[in-house]
């Protein structure tokens, strides 16, 4: 481990709580392993800061292996940073040069209010999945057998695709619009694919819709922004399905 | 006569469950509505539980430390989830699943409970498929399944290398719709930091809003842990990086005994450590033991080789590997249980044949499986003659279909290409067996308290197979809780909502607030990860794969001086009253610094070897098992419940002898 790391200048976004004033602060790193997570970094940062008896940088991380959205900063202009296909925990830092000067700031959108530093309140997307991303269904040890009614390999295959969103918000984050269309269509086109989910397919799509535009949401215009940063590579074919089944709920429904 | 009463019920083993449950007492609906019940976590059990009794129509109140329910650490389970369906057609039945995991467990399971979780096992299947969970399908349209480690038949159901995903995902959608009701009143963000006990009766929380840092109240006739287990004493291990066993070691301390600490899986395929400022490790799920074949280099100039970079693994011919796993218990071959293989790459690293620069990792190799697949895919698609490209070619697909994600993730970690290249792995603490005490209803030993999922210590004995985890957890939570809990609750109709001024509310906040308030007026030098980092370092080397009296020994005094130097030296910059994640954290590495001279003392006494507990002096002297685990059934049949007595190195001993009716104590062989 005798290999020189890298010298790194860090621009990030310091907030004290949801009400005060931000601003950018300059820090520095020096040493910095190739072979680091991103977040490992800023563990190095924050190691520094502490022994400075300053305050740490707070941002939000749990799983460190890409799997439960928590983490979501915004790094050099992009969520989730310059790589593709990850999160910002499995960005590591072979993908910056020595020497380079790096922008951390948190997930920007109207529905994801700053709290503190580089974290952000996303119970918005919790709220649109109360209004409908679920199936009725109660616990029950009589439910039908799970093979008596078979499901066609890629009707399969799409539900799952669509449902390893990990509800992160980057698709939110990187839209010029702040809009969550990718993240609720998501939700919807996983149901929507599946026969469990027929049922209550057209209220599902019409509620979770209704609460996204409440939450503050913006509109989708086709940019496909979202699909690029998304770290779980969701396609934008849920949003043409989501507004096939929204057009449908809305002119059908029996009310 | 212990003090520990299981409550097993009478009566032949395939019907315990269902003679209890017909004559357990039941709530009457109109009198559920008045019942609160908390629920602390909401991963797989915590979030079932949740979600079920909610259903049913009482007040629930839930807790998760992040943002949402949704990314409790169940999510990040990759390989999938056992039943006892038999779709496969290759004889599996309860009996079997049954006999697989109580053998897995190094017997150190109770039969009764893990005879209802192979029971239940099914009913989890039906229930996730019915909230439109998308598990992996064949062709034809019905469930595909694959095999775990430990056991000769394909029970395992599986999602690509996301099951706990999306298995959270269900039992999340589930707690949406009564979030959305109102049933669940759900507090993200919050963590719980103590226990109040009423008139000797779990009757409430003391939960830190995250945000604001105010302490709040929260009262209710029954409170359910379901925070996970304790692996980050470890500091390094696969854990999530805010698991932690605050919420098991509070109970603990008041009144919950803790079964079994010393039992802790070390899961064999994770991505090696690369640095010191590793945070977290990363696994590798079990079901790559399905294709990945195990190597390492047979001679010690190819192992220098591989290591300067001289040579490419691939470059070493078939008779210059050694497939020790292979070699070693042909009957099972790459898939013997996480602790036979674990144990099995630290004898290779230790005898000097680590393929990397830490001397600490051996080779996952998928070449041969790429050319095995490449040609049964060649084959269907009518290509006779194939070339080796196109079979390679062919194969790389399939793999990527059953793996692809775990593939990218090795591949965005380490920047090698595992398609091209075997994979590098080692051991690393992945899950812990011990947990809090409960009896067959679940509950600990305070009345109204329950533990589920992996906070109990109930079905895994001292090592548990893959694939059983999540199992476990939606068995709790979904059909043994809502159940049992009720038969409490039958007691607490007339009780009416607990008022949150009692003088056992104020004395609860005050501890916790004093508590607090103490490790932030430290103000010493060292943050709080150096002191975790050097518990890790004691826990690895002395109490992790392999452990000896003198190392235990060791082990206690040094945790006692760790924890000794952290009340006096710890800094923790920022105040009480605000998000702070350096307070959560001491807070957490406090009690690891308690619970870790627990597990050290519960290694100690514990002198066999038994599952995932290998203890250097117990090992077989002789005969085909020579240099094998050595189990001592005599001396050590029961489960270990530490009771608090007000310093974890003074907690005293209470066992629960295992009784094994079903089935026949052997030494566990994988040969």
């Amino acid at each position: 481990m005798s290999e020189k790391g890298m010298n790194l200048t860090l621009k990030i976004w310091r907030q004290k709580n949801a009400k005060a004033q931000g601003k950018m602060e300059t820090y520095q790193l020096t040493d910095i392993s190739e072979h680091m997570s991103f977040l490992e970094m800023l563990d190095v940062l924050n190691e520094q800061l502490i022994n400075a008896d300053e305050e740490p940088v707070a941002f939000d991380h749990d799983c460190r292996e890409g799997i439960c959205g928590m983490c979501s900063l915004y790094i050099n202009g992009e969520a989730h940073g310059p790589d593709r296909g990850v999160t910002t925990c499995q960005l590591h830092m072979r993908m910056f040069n020595d020497g380079e000067t790096i922008t951390i700031e948190p997930f920007r959108a109207k529905a994801f209010p700053v709290i503190k530093d580089l974290i952000v309140d996303r119970e918005s997307f919790d709220r649109i999945q109360h209004a409908g991303g679920f199936v009725s269904v109660n616990t029950s040890g009589n439910t039908q057998d799970a093979n008596a009614l078979p499901i066609p390999k890629i009707d399969a295959d799409n539900a799952f695709d669509a449902a390893t969103c990990i509800g992160c918000g980057a698709c939110v984050a990187t839209c010029k619009n702040a809009s969550a269309m990718l993240f609720v269509s998501a939700k919807v086109s996983q149901f929507a694919l599946l026969p469990q989910g027929q049922v209550e397919a057209k209220e599902r799509v019409l509620n979770m819709v209704n609460q996204m535009d409440l939450e503050g949401f913006g509109n989708c215009t086709n940019t496909g922004a979202c699909e690029v940063e998304c770290p779980k590579g969701i396609s934008l074919d849920n949003i043409a399905r989501m507004n096939r089944e929204y057009l449908g709920a809305s002119v059908k429904t029996d009310k | 006569m212990s003090v520990l009463n299981s409550k097993v019920p009478e009566g032949p083993i395939k019907d315990k469950w269902t003679n209890h449950k017909n004559n357990i007492n039941l709530v009457n609906p109109a009198n559920k509505r008045l019942i609160d019940i908390i629920v602390v976590g909401t991963g797989l059990a915590g979030g079932a539980a949740a979600a079920s009794l909610a259903e049913m129509g009482y007040k629930v109140k839930a807790f998760a430390f992040q943002d949402s329910p949704r990314r409790a650490h169940s999510i990040a389970a990759q390989g999938g989830i056992n039943a006892a369906k038999n779709y496969q057609n290759d004889g599996d039945s309860i009996y079997r699943l049954f006999y697989d995991t109580v053998k897995g467990g190094d017997y150190r399971g109770r039969e009764a409970n893990v005879y209802r979780l192979a029971e239940v096992s099914a009913n989890i299947i039906d229930q996730c498929v019915a909230q439109g969970v998308p598990f992996a399908r064949e062709y034809g349209g019905l469930l595909d399944n694959r095999s775990f480690g430990g056991v000769l038949v394909s029970r395992t159901f599986y999602a690509k290398g996301q099951t706990g995903q999306q298995l959270l995902l269900g039992a999340y959608s589930a707690m949406n719709r009564q979030i959305g009701k109102g049933k669940i009143k759900m507090y993200n963000r919050h963590e719980m930091l103590e226990l109040v006990v009423v008139d000797g009766k779990a009757r409430g929380i003391i939960a830190r809003d995250m945000i604001t840092g105010k302490l709040e109240r929260h009262s209710a006739h029954a409170v359910i842990i379901a925070s996970g287990g304790y692996g980050n004493i470890f500091f390094l291990s696969t854990n999530a990086m805010g698991s932690n066993a605050t919420a098991a070691w509070r109970i603990h301390k008041k009144g919950a005994y803790f079964a079994n600490p010393c039992y802790t899986q070390i899961h064999p395929t994770c991505i090696p450590r690369s640095g010191e400022y590793q945070s977290k490790l990363t696994l590798m799920s079990e079901s790559l033991r399905n294709d990945g074949r195990i190597w390492v280099p047979k001679n010690m100039e190819d192992v220098e080789g591989i290591r300067s970079g001289k040579v490419k693994p691939k470059d070493l011919s078939e008779d210059q590997r050694d497939y020790y796993l292979e070699r070693r218990y042909p009957a099972f071959g790459n898939l013997v249980p996480r602790d036979v293989a674990s144990r099995a790459a630290k004898e290779r690293c230790d005898a000097g044949y680590g393929v990397n620069r830490t001397g600490e990792a051996v080779f996952l190799d998928f070449a041969s499986a790429i050319q095995r697949y490449g040609a049964e895919k060649a084959h269907v698609l009518g290509i006779h003659d194939p070339s080796k490209e196109k079979i390679t070619e062919l194969g790389k697909a399939v793999i990527e279909d059953k793996y692809g994600n775990l593939f990218q993730m090795y591949q965005k970690i380490t920047a090698d290409n595992p398609y091209e290249t075997p994979m590098m792995i080692y051991p690393a603490v992945h899950y812990t067996m011990g947990g809090i005490w409960v009896d067959y209803n679940l509950m600990t030993t305070i009345p109204g308290c329950y533990a589920a999922g992996e906070a109990n210590f109930s079905d895994h004995g001292a090592n548990r197979l893959g694939a059983s985890a999540l199992m476990q957890g939606l068995a709790d939570g979904y059909f043994v809780l809502p159940y049992t809990v009720g038969d409490y609750l039958a007691d607490e109709i007339r009780t009416g909502p607990i008022p949150t001024d009692l003088p056992e509310f104020e004395a609860a906040e005050k501890e916790v607030s004093d508590r607090l308030s103490k490790l932030i007026n430290i103000k010493g030098s060292q943050s709080v990860d150096h002191f975790h980092k050097e518990l890790g370092k004691v826990m690895w080397n002395n109490v992790g794969m392999a452990r000896n009296e003198a190392g235990l020994k060791e082990a206690i005094s040094k945790i006692r001086a760790i924890r000794e130097e952290f009340w006096k030296d710890v800094r923790i910059p920022g105040g009480m009253e605000e998000l702070n994640p350096e307070l959560e954290k001491a807070a957490r590495v406090a009690d690891f610094l308690e619970l870790g001279e627990l597990f050290a003392l519960d290694a100690l006494q514990r002198n066999e070897s038994c599952g995932g507990h290998f203890r250097e002096e117990s090992v077989e002297q002789d005969g085909e098992q020579k240099g094998e685990a050595k189990r001592d059934d005599v001396n050590f049949k029961y489960v270990a419940a530490w009771e608090w007595t007000g310093d974890p190195g003074e907690a005293k001993l209470h066992k629960e002898e295992l009784d094994f009716k079903d089935i026949e104590l052997k030494q566990r062989s994988y040969k």
